[in-house]
């Protein structure tokens, strides 16, 4: 079957996966971009591959497909994207965070979470400098981390390797539609042919969207990460603390901070991270680094002397009721729409290539894409 | 009406002084420990007793015109924090030496211009016994003049560009009062018997564990090596300068518009932000006098001075000519690419060799972001200060077209490293009791 062609508008990792599994079954691919490749969001995260933080729910099963897509994916693009599942260690100091943590891992369980809970002692065996005020622990062997920016271009590199397109720099204006069929994406250097489009503009695909004629509901929040000085291996884990899951189910709060401490390949150690409501803002608050630094020095102590020799941001798109919006626009045949992944888009994306692609193609969708239709309540209009 | 004013080298102290006359209660937080900065390292120039002089403390982060500061010296675990509010701030954060990578730069024994004079000037203390000076711009003839006044025998002296140059600009030179000063150095060189060689360069240093030789090689106005004309010199340091990048990192955490690589400022140093002013070198490269000058224009400017200071304008004037001559005297030559091997290292933090950012560019990486995040080049402890330029420059020359967000190397939201506990026990709100 030839699919006529398809234009997917941003090549942060959503779109990349997006084309990548488009053209692997078979469709002619162009990718567009108004910045470099993969540069926005996809350049601002950790890399996580996560499935400690999410609730049984539909995040989570997306959460799930994607964990076991990750591997044959990696082998089939054939590229070192710094893969490491290292695991999760998620820890409370309070008996309250305790209590709430080893109830939501008891319900994570059943769903297929390989959540182990683990003692003081042994999570001070995996974690020795972890502070002495643990009183609870969670082990989550299933957590992996990727660089996020090698993984989008590992995907992108596929797409042209099949003959598809990249092209940076190019800005979609709009659509061209004939009898309410896209016929074709607008852009400042001309009209690029196609009948399918793919929005997957992360936090900015709510101005695309509207730019194209059917407006969704995708909001930013600005996320804030630190980078201290490479140090002998310190943090051997992702290691959380407990009210992690509380922050990112959360809307409510303008600053929210859940602690996330680990390590990366090339010895520093990243600390994140917060969640603001800011709009597009991305100007320094030292309330926000302060905050980080307090919770990361809480669960490590021995971090305090340690330099912090960066401070990066990003934005992460969300949709009013914190799921990803997977599939069809149903205003205007041949416009989908792939986005709205918040802080785990780089997890999320192996199966949202593959459940866009099964979708748009006609096959059998791998896992229920009710729950991300782009037809709900607060994402439409 | 509070001006704070942000380094105390020339610019600074002009600025911090002129503000004070004006009227306004003025604060200058100066990184070093006695006010002159680089210029007048070893011979500490005096501060209106009305300024209050922070020393030893740096800006580590700008939330508009509030600024984090912290106190002591920067090893030190007992820093004090402050928070300062500004009516207007002058940012006169200055420059840091350039230096292009060369096969064996990251020896023991390589040291900048820049480093070489302050340990000279400062301390007293000769980096080496057989010394070459190697590199582009009139900086470095005081350079080998301080060298020389500590005992160190400086071989030769290298200069990349032409000083023939300098010939289109005799009216700006004399105006500005250059040639007394150049003639001076060049005095002192003369009377060693130190040869002054143009279009030639260190083109690579050679040692175990420190330098013990330098590759010298004639070069072509582009700086590509002349072939041929390779020679070795036996050296125990050499010192390399090629020109000054500019500390953007506050101008870039408050907004300012860039031009060129410099922070942008209207005839009063007002910048693109309101209530934000700059001078001296992170407004181009001009040196003291101009720096001085326009210092105190911008200080009066953001102490709303009622009178113009009319003669301090007319110095800018005069020493921005000198300082567009410069530039076009002193460009950094793109044949320089040319002298790198694939494994010469182009970041040192992270030890990312010339052929790591060849692997990262062909991957794809376009813009600065990516290429960082894909080579981690200006990912380690200096945060790109002295790679970043040339690991933009270096990718632009490779792909053909610059980096869509060359300026991107500036932005260091931290604008020094911080211990985590300090910034856990940051204060947020400003202290009256300063």
């Amino acid at each position: 079957m030839r699919y006529p062609d398809v234009v997917v508008v941003g090549s942060g990792v959503i779109g990349a996966a997006c084309a990548e599994a488009l053209s692997a079954a078979g469709a002619g691919v162009t990718v567009l971009d108004r910045g470099p490749l993969g540069a926005g969001t996809s350049a601002a995260g950790e890399g996580n591959v996560l499935v400690s933080d999410k609730g049984p729910g539909p995040e989570l099963d997306l959460a799930l497909a994607s964990l076991r897509r990750w591997p044959a994916l990696l082998d089939e693009l054939g590229v070192d994207v710094e893969w490491d599942a290292k695991g999760g260690l998620v820890v409370a100091t309070g008996d309250e965070a305790a209590k709430a943590l080893l109830g939501f891992a008891a319900d994570q369980r059943p769903e297929g979470v390989d959540a182990r809970v683990v003692t003081p002692d042994e999570a001070h065996e995996r974690e020795p400098h972890l502070t002495p005020a643990v009183v609870a622990a969670v082990h989550y062997p299933q957590d992996a981390q990727l660089q996020p920016v090698l993984v989008t271009k590992a995907l992108l590199a596929a797409v042209r390797r099949r003959g598809g397109t990249l092209r940076p720099g190019v800005r979609a204006t709009g659509l061209r539609r004939r009898d309410d069929r896209v016929v074709a994406v607008r852009t400042a250097g001309g009209d690029v042919p196609c009948g399918i489009v793919v929005n997957a503009c992360g936090p900015w695909s709510g101005e695309v969207s509207a730019a194209f004629g059917a407006p969704i509901t995708v909001l930013p929040r600005r996320g804030v990460i630190l980078v201290t000085a490479a140090l002998p291996p310190t943090v051997r884990h992702k290691v959380y603390d407990a009210d992690y899951v509380g922050a990112v189910a959360s809307g409510d709060a303008d600053l929210q901070i859940s602690t996330v401490v680990e390590s990366t390949a090339g010895g520093t150690v990243l600390i994140g991270s917060s969640r603001q409501r800011v709009g597009f803002d991305d100007s320094i608050r030292v309330e926000v680094l302060r905050a980080l630094a307090r919770r990361a020095v809480g669960l490590f102590p021995v971090l305090a002397d340690v330099p912090v020799v960066r401070a990066y941001g990003g934005f992460r798109p969300y949709a009013p009721d914190h799921l990803p919006v997977v599939g069809a626009d149903p205003r205007c045949a041949g416009l989908w729409h792939a986005t709205g992944h918040e802080g785990a888009g780089i997890g999320l994306a192996a199966a949202t290539g593959r459940l866009l692609t099964e979708l748009v193609t006609g096959a059998e969708p791998h896992l229920d894409p009710t729950p991300f239709r782009v037809d709900r309540p607060g994402v439409l209009g | 009406m509070r001006v704070v004013v942000v380094g105390g080298g020339p610019a600074g102290l002009a600025a911090a002084d002129a503000a004070v006359r004006a009227g306004a209660e003025v604060v200058l937080v100066d990184s070093e420990p006695w006010p002159g900065g680089q210029y007048h390292r070893g011979t500490p120039q005096r501060v209106d007793s009305r300024v209050r002089h922070l020393a030893s403390s740096t800006v580590w982060a700008v939330e508009g015109l509030r600024l984090h500061v912290r106190r002591g010296p920067a090893d030190s675990p007992h820093r004090t924090p402050h928070v300062l509010d500004a009516d207007a701030v002058v940012l006169a954060t200055g420059a840091h030496d350039r230096v292009v990578p060369f096969p064996g730069w990251d020896l023991p024994g390589v040291y900048t211009a820049g480093a070489a004079q302050a340990l000279a000037k400062g301390q007293g203390v000769a980096v080496g016994t057989r010394v070459v000076v190697s590199g582009t711009g009139p900086f470095l003839l005081p350079v080998a003049e301080s060298l020389v006044r500590v005992g160190t025998q400086v071989l030769e002296v290298l200069e990349a560009n032409a000083f023939s140059t300098w010939a289109r600009y005799p009216h700006t030179l004399a105006n500005v009062g250059k040639l007394g000063e150049l003639a001076r150095y060049a005095g002192v060189l003369g009377r060693h018997r130190i040869p002054v060689r143009t279009r030639a360069a260190v083109v690579a240093a050679h040692g175990d564990d420190r330098v013990t030789a330098v590759t010298v090689a004639r070069l072509r106005p582009d700086w590509s090596v002349v072939d041929g004309t390779r020679r070795r010199v036996a050296v125990d340091a050499v010192c390399v300068g090629h020109g000054f990048t500019p500390r953007l990192e506050l101008a870039v955490g408050l907004g300012c518009r860039l031009v060129d690589g410099f922070v942008a400022v209207d005839a009063t140093g007002a910048t693109s932000v309101p209530g934000v002013y700059a001078a001296g070198e992170v407004t181009g490269i001009g040196g003291a006098d101009l720096a001085a000058a326009e210092g105190a224009v911008a200080g009066s400017a953001a102490a709303r001075a009622p009178e113009p200071p009319i003669a301090a304008m007319r110095a800018v004037r005069r020493g921005r000519r000198f300082a567009m001559a410069l530039v076009a005297a002193h460009p950094v030559g793109g044949g320089r690419h040319g002298w790198l091997l694939a494994d010469t290292v182009v970041c040192r933090c992270e030890e990312v060799t010339a052929h790591d950012l060849d692997v990262a560019l062909d991957r794809g990486a376009a813009d600065v972001r990516t290429l960082k995040l894909a080579s981690r080049a200006g990912l380690g402890l200096c945060q790109g200060r002295v790679c970043g330029r040339e690991v933009a420059d270096l990718a632009a020359a490779r792909l053909g077209h610059p980096l869509p967000d060359a300026d991107a190397f500036h932005r260091r939201p931290l604008a020094t490293p911080l211990r985590l506990g300090e910034l856990a026990d940051t204060p947020l709100l400003p202290e009256e009791d300063l």
